[in-house]
C-alpha cells in the first residue's frame, strides 16, 4: 500500500485525459469538442509537470542555500506547449466559425446531414442529363 | 476534476467556457504547488485569460446552446473506460511522484541544473534551457505560433469592413468599469515589460510577456470598443510585427553563423561568452515576446471583428 500515494498523480491525469477524450468522441458540438481537446491537453501538461517534480525540490531558479530543484526540462517543454496550444485552439475556433458561416450549425450531426443532402442533390443533378439523353 | 465533469455535463456553452477557465486557473495553482512557477504563470495567463476570451468571442459568432445528444453515450463511455483502465494499469510500473531516481531526472537535466548558472549566466534555469540549450525547439515553436496566427487570419481576415459596431448602451454608462480599466491597463503593460526583461532572473519570459501585453490590449478593446483599440494598434501592423519577432530570433541565429559559430550559438555575440549568452537570450526572448503578442492580438481581432452571418 506504500506505492499507492505515489501514483495518484497519474490517476488524476488519466481521469482528466479520459474526460477530455470522452468529450471529443461523444459530443456533437464542435466548440465543446475543442474544450474537450483542451482538457486532454491540460492533462498531458499535468503529467509532464508531475514527472518533473522532486520531493523537497524548489522552483528551478538558482538561489543561495538551495540544492534540490525540480527538473526544468519538462517546464520548458510545457511552457511553450501551452502557448502553442492556444494558437492551435484559435485555428480550430476559426474553422468552427467558418463552418458555422457555411452550414449555419456547429453540431456534427446536422453538418453531416446537410452534407449528405448536398451529395444527393448533386448526384440527382448529374444523373438527370443521362436520363434525358436516353 | 469536479469542474471538468461539470463542464462536460453542461449544455450552456457559455457556462462550459467559464468552467474551462476556472479549470485552467486551478491547473495553474497545481503547477505552482509542483514548483513549476514559469509554467503556472503561463497557464494562468493563457488558459484562464486568453483562451476564455477567444472561446467567448467565437461563441458570439456561433451559438450559445448545444443541441441535445442524439445517441446514447454508452459506446463512447465503454471505449473511454477501457482506454482509461489500460492507462491506469500502465501507471503501476511508473516511477513515484517526486522520486529522484526516476529516469526523467537522470538524463540531461542534472547537467542543466549544475552548469546553466555558469555557462549562460542567469539564475532562472527554465529561461536558460528555453532560449539557449533548446533554442532550436523554441525557434520552431515560435514559428508554429506564427503559422497558426497566419492560418487564423487567412480563414477569418481582420473583419474587412470595420463597420463601427453599435456599442451596447450599457457599456457607455459603465463609468466605474472604464475608470478602473484605464488605471489597470498601464499596470498590465508595465508588468508585461517587467516579465519580459526580468525573465532571466525570476519567473517569466517572452511567452508570458507577449500574452500579458496582448491581454492589456484585449481588455482595452473590450471596454472602449474596436475603433479605439485599432487606432492604438492598427490591425495590418500586427502580422508585420509577428514576422519581425521571428526575424529577430532567426537573425540572431544567422548572425552567429556569420560570426563562424553554429546557428543560435549566442557566444558569438560578444567577446565574453557568458555576456554573449545573456545578450542572445535577451534578444531571442524579445523576438518571442513580439511574435506571441502580435499573434494573440491579431487572432483576437480576427474573431472579434467578424460579424455574425447566420440566424
Amino acid at each position: 500500500m506504500i506505492e499507492i500515494p505515489g501514483l495518484y498523480n497519474y490517476w488524476v491525469v488519466v481521469f482528466l485525459m479520459m474526460a477530455g477524450f470522452y468529450v471529443v468522441i461523444s459530443q456533437g458540438n464542435l466548440v465543446k469538442k475543442l474544450v474537450g481537446l483542451g482538457l486532454f491537453q491540460a492533462s498531458v501538461f499535468i503529467l509532464y509537470i508531475t514527472m518533473g517534480n522532486l520531493s523537497g525540490g524548489q522552483a528551478p531558479i538558482v538561489t543561495e542555500g538551495i540544492f534540490i530543484y525540480s527538473n526544468p526540462l519538462p517546464h520548458v517543454l510545457i511552457l511553450t506547449a501551452i502557448v502553442v496550444g492556444v494558437a492551435t485552439t484559435a485555428v480550430g475556433l476559426a474553422l468552427v466559425v467558418r463552418i458555422h458561416e457555411a452550414y449555419g450549425s456547429i453540431e456534427e450531426d446536422e453538418i453531416h446531414a446537410i452534407d449528405l443532402a448536398d451529395d444527393e442533390t448533386l448526384s440527382t443533378e448529374s444523373a438527370d442529363p443521362e436520363d434525358s439523353s436516353e | 476534476m469536479l469542474i471538468a465533469v461539470a463542464a462536460i455535463r453542461m449544455r450552456d456553452l457559455f457556462g462550459v467556457v467559464i468552467l474551462f477557465g476556472v479549470y485552467s486557473l486551478l491547473t495553474a495553482v497545481l503547477f505552482m504547488d509542483l514548483d513549476a512557477v514559469d509554467v503556472a504563470f503561463t497557464e494562468a495567463a493563457v488558459g484562464a485569460g486568453v483562451t476564455t476570451v477567444l472561446l467567448l468571442s467565437s461563441l458570439r459568432l456561433t451559438r450559445r446552446w448545444e443541441a441535445p445528444p442524439r445517441h446514447s453515450p454508452l459506446l463512447s463511455l465503454l471505449v473511454v473506460g477501457v482506454t482509461g483502465a489500460a492507462l491506469v494499469y500502465a501507471t503501476l510500473d511508473a516511477p513515484l511522484l517526486g522520486d529522484p531516481s526516476s529516469p526523467v531526472h537522470k538524463h540531461v537535466a542534472p547537467r542543466y541544473l549544475q552548469e546553466a548558472a555558469g555557462e549562460v549566466g542567469m539564475p532562472n534555469i527554465v529561461t536558460a534551457v528555453l532560449a539557449s540549450y533548446r533554442g532550436y525547439d523554441t525557434f520552431g515553436e515560435t514559428l508554429v505560433i506564427f503559422t497558426a496566427g497566419l492560418a487564423v487570419l487567412l480563414l477569418l481576415g481582420f473583419g474587412e469592413e470595420t463597420k463601427p459596431r453599435i456599442e451596447p448602451a450599457s457599456m457607455h454608462e459603465q463609468v466605474v468599469l472604464k475608470t478602473v480599466v484605464k488605471l489597470i491597463i498601464p499596470l498590465i503593460l508595465l508588468y508585461a515589460l517587467y516579465v519580459q526583461f526580468h525573465g532571466d532572473f525570476g519567473a517569466g519570459g517572452g511567452f508570458q510577456a507577449g500574452v500579458i501585453f496582448a491581454t492589456g490590449f484585449i481588455l482595452y478593446e473590450m471596454v472602449f470598443g474596436a475603433e479605439n483599440a485599432r487606432g492604438v494598434m492598427p490591425a495590418p501592423l500586427l502580422p508585420r510585427l509577428a514576422a519581425l519577432g521571428v526575424l529577430l530570433y532567426g537573425g540572431v541565429g544567422i548572425f552567429s553563423m556569420l560570426a563562424g559559430k553554429p546557428f543560435l550559438d549566442y557566444s558569438a555575440l560578444s567577446a565574453d561568452p557568458v555576456h554573449g549568452q545573456h545578450l542572445g537570450v535577451l534578444l531571442v526572448e524579445l523576438g518571442v515576446g513580439i511574435t506571441v503578442f502580435s499573434i494573440v492580438l491579431s487572432i483576437f481581432y480576427a474573431l472579434s471583428g467578424r460579424k455574425r452571418r447566420h440566424d
